[in-house]
């Protein structure tokens, strides 16, 4: 699968914008970027969100990515 | 401790007696020591109406009156609105028009309402907003308590002509 | 089980109408029990001594003669609440927020807090206690604080998201880049560029109650805590965490709450309240003055944005980029980065760019407040969009629809975006009556578009049928705008029962497993998507009854209106049973029939919205007042329609405050001037009209019923309505909020004289 990653993850990581990995839920998706981009870590544990097709999962990680499904990594959003 | 004063007031109807220091706020006399807590504290300086009472037919701010102020006077709160059980009509209307989110301002406003009626029985949408305008809703936009109160007036005035 | 979350066309029966709320005879007659409506056997009165100074060196805090005192039961500061934060520097700004750590990092920071037998002898303690100060230089200005010569507020920041990586600390604490496509060549595209500067004042959520609470922990480590909170879950492990209390064993109880907005989604002064009684051994009641809630709780962000949009001639975007920059408070937060997100997101821009730098200044920590960090960026470039229109000669709201986001859009955050109704509400306000109503002389319209994502999150809900065929409903999200009726509606909608015979309320956290904070328009999205899973696991448990009741096979039975019905081959002749009688005879057909649901609600679909106010100003005094307002939001599907207008009229109102008058005023010496409802003016009856609202549903593909948050949207597109209408009326473009008196009458001076 392809996934974006939002341009404030990449400062300081060598990431680019897009890239190919291999995974088949979000979780998956977190331990392959978590291996890739060790300064990302402790980004990835609390302050990203995932978009899937459009739709932004925030906490569910059991959630599957569907094959050629459009994915981005995100910021965390919070509300009021 | 404070030295205490006695107070021997009439709340709703019943005679209360209290004792409060001379520095407590009918307010918190209200709520800490009568136990109605339907007076609700905004902001403790006559600015929110949160706490809005009837001394003695005047609408006030009862955190800007001492206790011992209330000496020998008639006090209505939020609590005695509802009579033999049967709300206010301004009550049922704040429920029926959703008048009411958070409710915290609303025994104030449902106060300040009832005042204003016992003396206009028929306000204008004007005279309805600048009644209202010492209680503060952060919630409703107050679109939906001033055509509660609208209603009510209504209904009222059906009501005295039948 | 496992649930499908998919939106489903259908008729409904109780959804879509108007219920009165469960709550509303409580709350009518005084009997709601609020934050500061508890008390306890023994209670103590909580103060908290609060630091004078905006920026300071606590050098030492004496407090032996206020312990000397008769009726003081216990005294704390930092040392009370030792730091169990370990790597948690999220956790650790929180606790350091509660009660200082050796210096006070705004006017208004606890210092130290005192527990006694009454509010008299409180206060009296709170004089005795003895700080000496080393005054420190402040900054509260958003643009000064990044400047290199800005007093330092913690010199463990460098500002991450950037390169190479910074050798000094800074208070600009992050730095976020979002967009799509070449921003160069956008412009370079571009046949007419607008170029724009904005400020935004500190603004207050001003719920009306203040934040209030009754601890008591007992010398086992057993505690208590009844609590004003938009998340009694996510407070009780917050204060678990910070006072090194065991989960199950902090029983939270969320009251009834007097508004929140995003202000009671974060601890204040609970942990404070929970460490001295703690330390007295007795409950102790706190409750917030006025004052120290504008002074140490709450707020949203000052801020300070660059918008520059480039276009064709024939208004379609080229180009855009803005840059944005909003202070925190004294600890660092992402508030820049949402507004990021947000700043573009209404338009379909190919070539887009957005900066945000986190800044920190000597203010309160800030806070969500609806919709957060949103309306600012959307003053910003709701406000350069309608420039744009008068410098295309367009009229702004078809420039608005030229280019405006739809269903595959790129959002300005990267993904594609699903079904979205901004399109949709443009279209309503043009065709909207409000669009032709006359204007007279000083008044003026102006349009604003705003968005908001809406989030889910974690959701636990019970749902009991009792004996009679009533049914309680267990929700751990709090009803902070009614959502207990939009609830109640969805479980009577799903078990095809009447709304009079759901009973929902608020558990405690014992009672139910965790649920996230209502906060980011999720209460009813996500509770009520448990609810229906839960209504849907309870109708399972009555087939399986009926079936046995019947003695036929469970997949013979479907359940239609409230009954189960035989519909397998011979069963025809079968009476079919009711909810209520299948019920009744639940103790001796396997015991009692519940549902329960637990689930991570994503996918909360987007909001989207469109206004469009009217204003008179006044040349002599520039004193502006709303005329008309209108809103127009897509809701997904509204549950119950007047809790849906309800949180549009608030939300606008909210907004309308923050463009006309609300604003946090600091002196020179860094210290809040106007800390009390007289001098921060919300809006009140007599500056409003009504408020119309115009709800569109635009299904939410992925909520079975299609709801979408709709709680904070409305708050905005206001600032930027007010700024377009006050433009139209007089010819003067007001670039800082709030568009006060003042700053309109030096705006009409300065346009006269130039």
């Amino acid at each position: 699968m392809r996934v974006s990653l939002s341009s404030s993850f990449r400062v300081g990581n060598d990431a680019e914008a897009t890239l190919e990995v291999q995974a088949e839920t979000i979780a998956q998706l977190m331990a392959c970027l978590a291996d890739r981009f060790p300064n990302l870590r402790e980004v990835l544990s609390s302050d990203v969100a995932v978009s899937i097709d459009g739709q932004i999962y925030r906490d569910d990680w059991t959630q599957t990515i569907p094959s050629g499904a459009e994915v981005y990594l995100i910021p965390r959003i919070e509300g009021g | 401790m404070s030295k205490s004063t006695l107070v021997s007031t009439t709340v709703n109807g019943d005679a209360v007696e209290f004792a409060c220091p001379a520095d407590e706020s009918l307010m918190t006399a209200l709520r800490d020591r009568v136990g109605l807590t339907g007076v609700k504290e905004g902001c403790g300086t006559g600015d929110c109406g949160a706490c809005s009472i009837s001394l003695d037919g005047r609408l006030v701010c009862s955190c800007i009156v001492l206790g011992v102020e209330a000496e020998g006077r008639s006090i209505e709160t939020v609590e005695g609105l509802s009579q033999n059980g049967v709300l206010h009509p301004l009550q049922q209307n704040f429920i029926d028009h959703a008048a009411l989110q958070c409710g915290i301002c609303t025994p104030g406003f449902l106060v300040a309402a009832k005042a204003l009626l016992d003396r206009n029985p028929n306000p204008d949408e004007s005279e309805i907003r600048y009644a209202l305008a010492g209680n503060l809703c952060r919630c409703t936009g107050y679109d939906k308590i001033v055509r509660a109160v609208q209603a009510t007036a209504k209904d009222m005035r059906k009501k005295g002509r039948s | 089980m496992a649930h499908d979350n998919s939106y489903v066309d259908k008729k409904f029966n109780v959804v879509g109408t108007r219920f009165n709320r469960p709550d509303g005879i409580d709350k009518v007659t005084g009997k709601a029990r609020y934050g500061a409506d508890a008390s306890a056997p023994g209670q103590l009165v909580g103060k908290v001594l609060r630091s004078p100074h905006a920026h300071a060196q606590i050098l030492k805090i004496n407090t032996s003669k206020a312990e000397k005192l008769q009726g003081v039961k216990s005294i704390i500061t930092f040392e009370d609440l030792p730091d169990l934060t370990g790597a948690d520097q999220g956790m650790a700004d929180i606790l350091e927020n509660c009660m200082a750590r050796g210096r006070a990092l705004y006017d208004g920071h606890a210092v130290a807090a005192v527990a006694a037998v009454d509010e008299q002898t409180a206060a009296k303690a709170l004089k005795l206690i003895d700080v000496k100060y080393k005054k420190l230089p402040h900054v509260t200005d958003v643009d000064e604080a990044m400047l290199p010569t800005a007093p330092i507020i913690h010199d463990r920041i460098f500002t991450r998201g950037v390169e190479p990586k910074p050798t000094k600390p800074s208070n600009i604490s992050s730095r976020t880049e979002m967009g799509n496509g070449d921003i160069e060549a956008g412009f370079a595209e571009a046949d007419i560029i607008v170029e724009h500067s904005f400020k935004t004042e500190q603004t207050h959520q001003g719920y009306i109650e203040p934040h209030a609470c009754l601890a008591s922990v007992n010398p086992d480590g057993t505690a208590e805590l009844w609590v004003t909170t938009q998340g009694h879950f996510v407070f009780r492990n917050v204060c678990a965490g910070l006072l090194g209390l065991d989960i199950a064993k902090l029983k939270v109880t969320s009251s009834e709450i007097g508004g929140g907005f995003g202000g009671k989604t974060h601890v204040w002064v609970e942990p404070v309240a929970l460490a001295l009684s703690r330390k007295a051994n007795r409950p102790v009641k706190m409750v917030m003055s006025r004052d120290e809630v504008f002074r140490a709780t709450g707020p949203t962000s000052s801020t300070s944005i660059d918008v520059k949009l480039g276009a064709k001639k024939n208004g379609r975007i080229t180009a855009a980029i803005a840059e944005l920059r909003y202070q925190g408070g004294a600890f660092p937060g992402n508030w820049a980065m949402l507004g990021c997100m947000t700043a573009f997101a209404c338009y379909d821009i190919k070539n887009n760019k957005s900066i945000g730098w986190d800044v920190l200044v000597n203010r309160p920590k800030v806070t969500a407040y609806r919709a957060p960090s949103a309306p600012m960026a959307a003053f910003a470039v709701e406000s350069a969009m309608d420039i744009l229109a008068k410098e295309l000669g367009m009229k702004a709201i078809d420039v608005r629809l030229k280019n405006v986001a739809r269903e595959g859009t790129l959002a300005p955050y990267g993904p594609t975006y699903g079904p979205i109704g901004i399109e949709d509400t443009l279209k309503a306000v043009k065709a909207h009556p409000h669009m032709r109503a006359k204007l007279k002389p000083n008044q003026g319209r102006g349009v604003a578009c705003g968005f908001w994502f809406n989030i889910g999150g974690q959701t636990s809900t019970d749902l009991n049928i009792g004996v009679d065929g009533t049914v309680n409903l267990a929700v751990g999200t709090v009803d902070v705008g009614g959502s207990r009726s939009s609830l109640a509606m969805i479980a009577a909608e799903e078990l095809g029962i009447d709304y009079e015979d759901v009973k929902a309320n608020i558990a405690d956290t014992t009672s139910l497993g965790h649920n996230d904070m209502t906060e980011g328009s999720r209460g009813t999205f996500s509770s009520g998507m448990a609810t229906i899973y839960a209504a849907r696991e309870a109708i399972e448990v009555l087939k399986q009854r009926a079936a046995q009741t019947w003695g036929i096979p469970v997949e013979d039975v479907a359940w239609e209106a409230g009954h189960a019905v035989a519909t397998g081959k011979g069963h025809g002749n079968l009476p079919k049973l009711s909810l209520r009688e299948i019920a009744a005879k639940s103790g001796r057909t396997g015991g009692p029939i519940a549902g329960h649901n637990e689930v991570t609600a994503d996918g909360a679909g987007m909001g989207f919205a469109s206004h469009i106010c009217d204003v008179e100003v006044d040349p002599e005094t520039g004193r502006s007042t709303i005329v008309r307002y209108t809103v127009v939001q897509d809701a997904g599907k509204a549950i119950n329609p007047d809790y849906v207008e309800g949180q549009f009229q608030g939300g606008a109102t909210q907004g309308i405050g923050w463009a006309l008058n609300e604003e946090y005023i600091y002196g020179d010496d860094g210290r809040l001037q106007n800390p009390g409802f007289l001098d921060y003016r919300i809006p009140v009856c007599s500056d409003l009209p009504f408020i119309d609202t115009k709800i569109l549903e635009i299904p939410n593909p992925n909520h079975p019923y299609g709801v979408r948050g709709v709680g904070e949207t409305s708050i905005v597109p206001p600032l930027a309505a007010v700024a377009n209408a006050i433009a139209n009326a007089t010819g003067v473009r007001m670039g800082h909020a709030p568009m006060s008196p003042p700053r309109v009458l030096a705006a009409l001076d300065a346009l006269d004289a130039g």
